[in-house]
């Protein structure tokens, strides 16, 4: 199975659909890779490093869509400049394509591939679920988008990040604050925090306090209950009176912090205004927002998508492209999110479309032209709440032990009993011996009790030594005439009974000296 | 030679003293090394009064000794510490096979009783004695082989086993009754046959006991050996024989009772059924099969895992035994432990096949005493730690012990490791451990799997942290 990494044709982007370490990992799972001339030079990556790890290099986009079997991309299909043809039109006709594809806002992308007979999945689809973890390329690119957030405020604020005591004087640390702490935000913080900032934290689902104290940063809280989780780890819409004790809020913080940082957003909705003009202007001189929800239409009332503007003193970065500034890393991330689902579908020799698959199931939006997008409703998942683990009930339920209690009693009578039976009609020997009997049971129970469990092996190794007492046993009997069985059967006795004897206290001598302080 | 007799009582008396103090020494690992000390003069003098007091062939003596002592020695000094459990089994199987001749001994030398009564019981005696010491034989026996590895650890179930050793007893029994009473001849015959139907009620419940629960059938069976030395010392009225069989045969019992405890068994259940076959439910597989991929990790990765960490701590389990992996995993404790970092290790009660097995294989390797912690102790500490290392370990660290009912193993104590931020667990493969129970730990969020041969992982992570290191300090 022949699979193909066209050159990103978006201006701007660098980020590429495979690296040469994926494309060795393609290979290993069977496919054959055939990649673009300078498909990876916006990511650092040369055409040699792809072809060390057995990829061939095509010389135009064309071979590249006509000639392999699954098309691997990073932005979905649009319109080639060079060829000035669309790349869904490029695309063979019952060809396949795994790439970013938002088919809820690209119903007109789909259209066109539908004609081509395509199979098209969807990496932004593939469901949010522990299995599917690996092949979660939007959580993959939120990470890198929130790193590079805090790269590129530190790039535009004017003073340090950590607080510093120089011979020159005291540079106080700088204040972040991240609004919505999912993928992108917990990476911002975890940014912020190892640039030395002090980081604060707001987000309407009360489940992700935990995380966002983990990584270092204090969390906001309003003083309304609301916990806005909704489905698929996302937030829900929040009631009115929360919106407004919610920008009281920002309010305040705007005036302390130097930097914002937004990534709230609902999915399906434009991204709500949480950072007015207003507060803007009440920032402090110098003072930086990234708005990581730009490209659906901003949290910060001032954003302009894809650019960096200043306004009222305040730079406000607007970039849509965050993780494709970081190209390298975010191709690799996302060369891996690929494979892994290659992997996951069967790898070259056994790929197939497994619609019971709920990961394909979720990602998929066509099959050879037929739409299937989107995947019947399931319930959605329900926020997963913080377990806090009930006390398990012991294990040995009360009857069981009053049984057990019972049981003992009955064992202690039984014994008492038998010993006053055994003191009317046994003769004074034996109860003589008896009586030692239960006494040295006892004193073992005693002491054997006080013995601390790092030690249990030398006990078995000392009381396996110690019950070679039996020796006496034999030695009582052994002396007679050399050929009587007695004889024989107590010598052998000893003999044995030695063994254990030496074999058993020098063992645990051995043993014994390794414990050490 | 004449020794007055109450010198031998008195000796005896001292001697069982020493015995008690041997076993009161090992309460602390201080004290331990003089407590070991105590047993053996208290052996020697007991040895010697016997010799000198009802000894007259020396010769023979002399010898059986000196040749059970050399293999003795040779055995206690060849012995490697990860095979500590098979040498413990085999020590017990000669107490069992000592104890069955000096019965028939004692029984063919005949004795000279002054009433009918004790006639019996001292018939009765011999017995027991023989009963227990031949059960001791057989089932130490078969447990070697099953630790050596010789004999599958799957438990072997026959069909109707309880009825088999209900039978078997109930054989003894008419055995025993035909036994006393009876001139010599006629009763050697009931003897030896209840000797042989003893042998295999030891093979048959050790042969049904699987490998997870060794540890119990070992410390049972190191009570029964004691259990037949206080026997023969009836048969024989030899009050040291009762006193150090008592104690050794309580001890054991403790060690029993502990290891139930700490898997949540019961005695019985352990000694007479197969794990969790008692209730007829099938074990592993169970309606909760855990679901969700495993995430892996490779020796680089956890390498950093563990220079970022400020607090790790080791689970070792019998595959760290068997890779024998616990000189190396100290070494790497030891540069975490020069890094700053707190490391200490978490030993369950039932890890490896013997109780305190894993104490001896980590003092084997010199990791202090005071670093290699219980489960008691550490339990509460996981939410605290960085990084776990579970090495060849399973069902000590198995999460549905504590909320899966389904869980064959449901309600044993366990080691909470997926409390901690990472968990890496060492394993050979997903295969599940001797209980045969799915282990939905690999599958939580925390947990890092690193696949293959403990000892080769454990060198390839302690030479990463080493150049490392001196890359840092050149």
């Amino acid at each position: 199975m022949k699979v193909g990494v066209p050159k990103e044709v978006r201006r701007g982007e660098r980020r590429v659909a495979a690296t040469p370490e994926t494309v060795g990992r393609l290979v290993k799972l069977g496919f054959e890779v055939l990649v673009e001339k300078d498909a990876g030079a916006g990511a650092s990556f040369r055409d040699s490093d792809y072809v060390a790890q057995g990829a061939a290099i095509a010389g135009g986009a064309k071979e590249i869509w006509q000639e392999t079997d699954l098309v691997l991309k990073v932005q979905p299909p649009e319109h080639n400049p060079d060829l000035n043809e669309h790349e869904a039109d490029l695309l063979r006709e019952g060809g396949a394509l795994i790439s970013f594809i938002f088919p809820a806002k690209n119903s007109e992308l789909i259209e066109r591939l539908a004609k081509r007979k395509a199979t098209v999945l969807a990496i932004d689809q593939v469901p949010r679920i522990t299995r599917a973890q690996k092949m979660d390329a939007l959580s993959s690119m939120a990470n890198i988008a929130g790193y590079r957030a805090v790269i590129e405020a530190a790039s535009f604020y004017g003073r340090f990040f950590t607080g510093q005591m120089t011979a020159a004087g005291k540079v106080p640390p700088a204040k972040v604050m991240v609004i919505g702490a999912g993928v992108a935000g917990l990476a911002a913080i975890g940014a912020a925090r190892g640039l030395g900032a002090i980081v604060r934290a707001f987000d309407t689902r009360a489940e992700v306090r935990e995380q966002v104290q983990s990584m270092g940063a204090e969390f906001l809280t309003v003083s309304l209950q609301e916990d806005g989780s909704g489905a698929g780890g996302y937030a829900k819409e929040m009631s009115k009176e929360f919106i407004d004790a919610e920008m009281a809020l920002f309010a305040l913080q705007a005036r302390e912090v130097d930097i914002i940082i937004t990534t709230a957003l609902i999915p399906g909705k434009p991204a709500p205004v949480l950072i007015t003009e207003e507060m803007v202007k009440s920032m402090r001189q110098g003072s930086v927002i990234v708005d990581m929800a730009a490209e659906a239409g901003g949290n910060c009332a001032l954003t302009q998508p894809g650019q960096v503007i200043e306004q009222h003193g305040t730079t406000v970065i607007g970039y849509v492209d965050l993780p494709s500034r970081l190209a390298p890393t975010a191709s690799q991330l996302y060369g891996s999110n690929l494979t892994h689902l290659l992997a996951d579908m069967g790898g070259a020799k056994s790929f197939h479309i497994d619609l019971e698959d709920e990961v394909v199931r979720g990602a998929i939006v066509l099959r050879d032209g037929e739409l299937l997008w989107p995947p019947p409703r399931k319930e959605p998942p329900k926020p997963v709440e913080r377990k806090e683990r009930a006390p398990v009930p012991p294990p040995v339920s009360h009857k069981k032990k009053e049984a057990s209690a019972g049981a003992s009693l009955a064992v202690i009578a039984a014994t008492l009993g038998l010993l006053l039976l055994a003191g009317a009609f046994a003769p004074p020997a034996f109860v003589g011996h008896l009586t030692v009997f239960v006494l040295s049971c006892f004193i073992g129970w005693q002491v054997v009790w006080n013995v601390t469990p790092a030690l249990h092996t030398p006990l078995m190794s000392v009381t396996n030594a110690v019950s070679g007492i039996i020796l006496v046993g034999g030695m009582l009997q052994i002396s007679g005439r050399i050929e009587s069985p007695v004889v024989i059967l107590s010598a052998i006795a000893v003999l044995i009974a030695t063994i254990n004897i030496a074999g058993g206290f020098l063992v645990t001598q051995r043993m014994l000296k390794m414990f050490q302080r | 030679m004449n020794i007055p007799a109450s010198l031998i009582t008195v000796s005896y008396l001292v001697a069982g003293v020493l015995f008690i103090l041997s076993l009161g020494g090992l309460s602390a690992q201080t004290t331990a090394r003089r407590g070991n000390g105590f047993g053996i003069v208290g052996m020697l003098l007991a040895v010697a009064i016997t010799a000198l007091g009802h000894v007259s062939s020396f010769g023979l003596l002399s010898a059986a000794i000196a040749v059970g002592a050399g293999i003795g020695a040779l055995l206690a000094s060849r012995v490697q510490m990860t095979a500590m459990p098979e040498l413990v089994a085999v020590l017990h199987s000669f107490v069992g096979l000592a104890a069955v001749l000096v019965g028939i001994a004692s029984y063919l030398g005949g004795h000279s009783s002054p009433t009918p009564t004790e006639e019996l019981l001292h018939e009765v005696e011999i017995f027991v004695g023989v009963f227990v010491g031949s059960l001791t034989f057989t089932g130490s026996i078969i447990a070697f082989f099953k630790l050596r590895g010789s004999i599958g650890s799957k438990p072997l179930l026959l069909p109707g086993r309880h009825v088999l050793n209900a039978s078997s007893l109930a054989v003894c029994i008419v055995l025993a009754l035909r036994f006393v009473g009876v001139p010599i001849e006629q009763g050697l015959t009931s003897l030896l046959v209840m000797t042989g139907v003893a042998g295999f009620i030891g093979v048959h419940i050790v042969m049904a006991i699987g490998g997870a629960d060794m540890p119990v059938v070992v410390s049972m069976l190191n009570s029964y050996s004691g259990w037949a030395a206080a026997a023969a010392g009836f048969m024989l009225s030899n009050d040291l024989l009762i006193i150090t069989g008592a104690l050794v045969g309580s001890s054991g019992a403790i060690l029993s009772y502990i290891m139930c405890k700490a898997m949540n068994r019961s005695f019985l259940s352990v000694i007479f059924g197969g794990f969790g076959a008692d209730e007829g439910a099938k074990p592993a597989k169970a309606t909760g099969e855990p679901e969700g991929e495993v995430t892996n990790i490779d020796p680089a990765e956890t390498a950093s895992l563990l220079r970022a960490a400020k607090s790790v701590v080791v689970v070792p389990g019998y595959g760290m035994a068997v890779a024998h992996a616990q000189y190396a995993l100290f070494e790497i404790a030891e540069l975490l432990l020069k890094r700053g970092a707190k490391v200490r290790f978490a030993i369950h009660p039932v890890a490896g096949r013997l109780p305190g097995h894993m104490n001896v294989l980590l003092a084997e390797a010199k990791v202090p005493y005071d670093i290699v912690l219980e489960m008691d102790e550490i339990n509460e500490d996981f939410p605290e730690t960085d990084v776990v290392l579970v090495i060849g370990a399973n069902d000590i660290v198995n999460p549905g012990a504590l909320d899966d009912n389904s869980s064959p193993i449901y309600g044993m104590p366990v080691l909470e490791v997926w409390k901690a931020k990472t968990t890496v667990v060492m394993k050979r493969s997903m295969a599940s451990g001797y209980a045969g129970v799915e282990n939905p730990l690999f599958f939580k969020e925390g947990t890092r799997m690193l696949f293959g041969d403990a000892k080769k992982n454990v060198d390839a992570i302690l030479t990463d942290l080493r150049s490392e290191g001196s890359s840092a300090a050149a």
